[in-house]
Parts: structure tokens; C-alpha cells; sequence
């Protein structure tokens, strides 16, 4: 039984999403999720960290439904969003990706121009109205912490973007779109600290208004970022906690091994 | 013991060198078919090739004037099977790059597609014959010949549309999905416009074959001689490759001017069409974005 902290959440939080009994088998029996149970704060940074192939990935992909275009074999539980679960046969799977954006490990920039791979989103939603985009292209960039650098040239291909700047855009990308919940799986892991510095910097300016869950690259990195953090090994949640707690008194043995860097 | 070991290392750099040679030879000796077929081809025909040749009828039996009646119905079967080959062909393509799920009907599929473009083109010229001339009472006609030529051609078009599609990476569909795209928006403003000059090469490139194809239309559309230009696509039509045949093989005393002027401006036709492909495939390499 993983130690899942009972106590309501802190600060008054609400509960944004309510993870329960989530088991999720592949068809090739890859990577798998075992009976989860969390819940996600709203307005806060949710960290979920473990070594790779834990089935931190499943989980993010999960929230946003993007295991649809995997092969799975068998997905039983509920994942609640605002209390509706979104795991249903009825769910509004393209309204709620809309509502739970998601940030690859891999800046994938689309072959376009930097305004367009920010409006990308609001114009597969219909939107066509010029000034509504270009003020979506403001706030996004600003918000991504990436304004002041592409400004003067948003018309030139994304790709001319370095690696860092590219993740900023994608994470633009899904604000343009104002997703109440933004999940990240490994958003720096292919980056330079400063650039890493800079995502991070939004992501803190962010959680006053999202909800946000992180797979984090590195343990330094969750530990930074928890507002709360869960430690999933194996496909099992083994402990979720608020704050930093988990990585100062960790209470399940495995825990305190991981975050003391004794496997990983 | 060093000495042997030296001799056998120096034999094997030898034996590595006379490889290369080989192989080095084969590929020259690969372009030497086309090189002379186009030089012997332009050398005899260009000067053949006169305003009067391009632009009036035959006369005189075929031995004398222009060819342009084979020209044109060379353009309008060309044209009017691209018009029923490319939709046709794109859409199958999309279906099999994106949305084919992997069942026995789509490995049905692809067998016939498959066996499709094994079929020799004088079977295609039968079918042609039984089914669009006959059956559908199109006639000895443009329309019967464009079609028949359009369904040698779909394999082509199909499979580079496939692979074109293909080669766009998966990650940007994942993208567009993540943010609230359907398969379809992907398949529109992503896999399309960036698989597009593929297509394009595709489509031009079975245009091309079915431009050079007698088989195919000699039942279906092609007549040795006719006064005037068709006025309708249920007309039947002269064409470069069978006016070729005929005046090669057909008329005795041809003037070998006119044999040779006509493989020389059917020759033109088709690299120019190939010249075209290369040239928008290697435009839209300069400009992707990936």
C-alpha cells in the first residue's frame, strides 16, 4: 500500500484531478501503470518522479488522452477532472486535450512559422479571428518566457529556433490554447541550463494559474519544482506527498534510496 | 611470419581495389543505354524537328508534314487521366499511409495494388478494350484510353503518395492530436502540405510512363490517321508512341526523318516532364521546414 498522504490539501487548494485505481496494460506489454491513486492540486506544480520506464509517461499521457493512439490492452480505473471522469467512451476527447495541453520531452516545432505553431491549436479550434490570434501569439510567447527573443521575427521558420527557444515555443504552443492543466513530461531534458533556467522561471510564474504536472529530468530538478511529488517506481505509486516533504523525510525505504541516489 | 601476413594484407587491399573498380564500372556502364539512346535518338531526329513538323497534319500517307494531331492527343489522354489517377490515387495513398488499420483487407489491399503495377501494359490495352470501349460504350475514344492509361498508372501514384505521407514524422501528428487536432487536421495541414512535392513527383512520374505507353491505348483510343483534331473526349485520337509504331513499322518507304523526329519529340516530352519532377523535389527540399 503506497504511502498517499491522506491529509486534505494544503492552503485551501481545490482538488483538480483525482487519479483512481488508474491500471493501464500495453498490448506488447510495455510499460505499465498498477493501481494508481492520486490527487492533483489545482494552481500548483504536481511533480511525478522516478526512474525511466516507471510509467510516468503513461500516466501524463493518460490525463490528456494521448494513450488513445497507443495500443492498449486494458485501461481500468478513473481519472477525474474537476470531478468528471474523462476516461469514458462519451468524454470529449478533443475538448479536453484542448483543456490539458501537454509539452514533449522533444521540442517538436511543426514545419511552419513561429506565430503559426502558436495559432496552430486555435485555428484547428475554428478560431480565425486575426486579432484574437496575434494577441494569443503575445501572451503565449510572453508567458513562455519567449517574447523579447522572437518578437522582430515571428515569421521565420521555427526551426531556426534553437533547442531551448523550440521548447519554449511548444510550451506557447499549448498556452495559446488556455489549457486549465499543463502537463510536461521531461520539458528540459534536452536542454542547456540557462535555457532550463528560463522554463522553469515560466512554469513558477504559470502554477498561479494552471495546473500543472511535471515529469521532471532530473531529481534536483523535482525537487526544485514540488509544490507536491509523487514517486512512482515500476508502475506503482510508492509515495505521494505535499511539498518537499518526500525528499526530506522520505517514508518508504525505495523512496529514500532513490532521492539519496542510491539507484537510479 | 611477417612477411606472409604483409602479402596476404597487400592481396586483399588489391583484391579490395579491383571490387571498387568493378562496381565503379557497373554504374558507368548503367548510363551508357541512356546516353546513346538519347544521343542516337536527338542526333537522327532534331533535324526532323521544323515548325511544320510540330505544328500540321501528316500528309502524303504519313510520310510527309507535321505530327501535331499525335502531339495533342498525346496531351489530352496525359491530362485526362491525370485528372482521374490523381485524386484516386492520393486518396488511396492517404488511406494506406494513415488510416489503414492492419488487417487482412488491407494487406488484401496492398496485394492487388501490388499485382496491379506487375500487369503487362497489353493487358491493361484488352481490359481497356473489354470494359471501357465495350461494356461502357465509351468507344475507341480519349476518355476510354485516358482511363485505362489511369489505371496502369494508380500503383505508382499510390505508392509514392504512401511513402511521401510516410515520411513526414509521426511526432507532428502527436503534436497536432495533443493540441485538440482530429486525424483528419492532421492529415490536412500537416501530412499533406508536407508530403506534397513527393506526391507531386509520384503523379509526374506516372505521367510520364503513361504518356510513353502504346499497349494501353492501342485498342482503346488510338487511330493511325484522322483529318481532324478530336472535339470531345469520346473521340478517338492520334498519339506520339502508336504514331511511332505505325510510321516504324507499318508504312513501307517512311522517311527515317519522320521516324526518328517523332522518338525525338516524344524523348523531349517525357524528360521534360522528368526535369519538372526533379525540379519541384528539390525546390521543396530547400524550403522544408524539418
Amino acid at each position: 500500500m503506497p504511502f498517499v498522504s491522506q491529509q486534505p490539501l494544503p492552503e485551501g487548494r481545490a482538488a483538480k484531478i483525482v487519479v483512481e485505481h488508474l491500471t493501464i496494460v500495453y498490448s506488447d506489454g510495455r510499460e505499465s501503470l498498477r493501481d494508481i491513486s492520486l490527487t492533483i492540486p489545482a494552481n500548483a506544480i504536481t511533480v511525478l518522479f522516478g526512474p525511466a520506464g516507471g510509467g510516468k509517461s503513461t500516466l501524463l499521457r493518460a490525463i490528456n488522452r494521448l494513450n488513445d493512439l497507443t495500443d492498449v490492452l486494458r485501461l481500468t480505473g478513473h481519472i477525474r477532472l474537476d470531478g468528471v471522469d474523462i476516461l469514458t467512451r462519451e468524454t470529449d476527447v478533443i475538448g479536453l486535450r484542448r483543456r490539458v495541453g501537454m509539452v514533449f520531452a522533444r521540442p517538436v516545432v511543426l514545419p511552419m512559422t513561429i506565430r503559426q505553431n502558436v495559432t496552430y491549436g486555435l485555428e484547428l479550434a475554428g478560431q480565425r479571428d486575426r486579432r484574437r490570434l496575434d494577441d494569443a501569439v503575445h501572451r503565449s510567447l510572453s508567458a513562455a518566457a519567449l517574447w523579447d527573443e522572437v518578437h522582430d521575427r515571428l515569421d521565420q521558420p521555427a526551426t531556426s529556433l534553437s533547442g531551448g527557444q523550440q521548447q519554449r515555443l511548444c510550451l506557447a504552443r499549448v498556452l495559446a490554447l488556455e489549457p486549465e492543466v499543463i502537463l510536461l513530461d521531461e520539458p528540459t531534458s534536452g536542454l542547456d541550463p540557462i535555457s532550463t533556467e528560463k522554463v522553469e522561471f515560466s512554469l513558477n510564474e504559470l502554477k498561479a494559474n494552471y495546473t500543472i504536472v511535471l515529469v521532471p529530468h532530473s531529481i534536483q530538478q523535482a525537487a526544485r519544482m514540488a509544490d507536491h511529488a509523487g514517486f512512482i517506481l515500476g508502475g506503482e505509486l510508492v509515495e505521494f506527498a505535499p511539498g518537499r516533504e518526500i525528499f526530506v523525510t522520505p517514508r518508504d525505504p525505495r523512496t529514500q534510496d532513490y532521492v539519496e541516489g542510491r539507484f537510479g | 611470419m611477417i612477411t606472409p601476413l604483409r602479402g596476404r594484407r597487400r592481396r586483399s587491399q588489391w583484391t579490395q581495389r579491383l571490387g571498387f573498380a568493378l562496381l565503379t564500372l557497373s554504374a558507368i556502364i548503367t548510363t551508357i543505354p541512356i546516353v546513346m539512346i538519347i544521343f542516337v535518338i536527338l542526333q537522327r531526329g532534331l533535324a526532323a524537328i521544323t515548325p511544320e513538323f510540330l505544328f500540321a497534319f501528316p500528309t502524303d500517307g504519313l510520310k510527309a508534314g507535321g505530327i501535331f494531331p499525335a502531339i495533342l492527343g498525346t496531351v489530352y489522354l496525359t491530362l485526362l487521366m491525370t485528372l482521374a489517377v490523381a485524386p484516386l490515387g492520393i486518396a488511396a495513398g492517404v488511406y494506406l499511409a494513415h488510416y489503414a488499420p492492419a488487417t487482412p483487407v488491407t494487406r488484401w489491399i496492398r496485394v492487388a495494388i501490388l499485382n496491379l503495377a506487375g500487369i503487362p501494359s497489353v493487358v491493361y490495352g484488352l481490359f481497356g478494350l473489354a470494359f471501357f470501349v465495350i461494356f461502357m460504350q465509351f468507344g475507341t475514344s480519349i476518355l476510354a484510353g485516358a482511363l485505362t492509361l489511369a489505371i496502369m498508372t494508380l500503383p505508382v501514384v499510390i505508392t509514392t503518395t504512401e511513402e511521401a505521407l510516410r515520411s513526414v514524422p509521426n511526432s507532428f501528428h502527436v503534436v497536432s492530436v495533443s493540441l485538440g487536432g482530429t486525424d483528419w487536421q492532421s492529415v490536412r495541414r500537416l501530412l499533406l502540405p508536407q508530403g506534397l512535392p513527393g506526391i507531386l513527383t509520384g503523379v509526374i512520374l506516372g505521367l510520364e510512363r503513361a504518356a510513353g505507353e502504346t499497349a494501353p491505348i492501342l485498342f482503346t483510343a488510338a487511330a493511325v490517321y484522322l483529318p481532324r483534331l478530336p472535339t470531345s473526349p469520346l473521340d478517338p485520337t492520334m498519339a506520339l508512341p502508336y504514331h511511332l509504331y505505325v510510321v516504324s513499322t507499318q508504312v513501307p518507304g517512311m522517311p527515317p526523318g519522320i521516324q526518328f523526329g517523332t522518338a525525338a519529340v516524344l524523348l523531349i516530352l517525357v524528360l521534360a516532364m522528368n526535369l519538372i519532377a526533379t525540379i519541384i523535389r528539390s525546390r521543396a527540399r530547400a524550403r522544408r521546414m524539418w
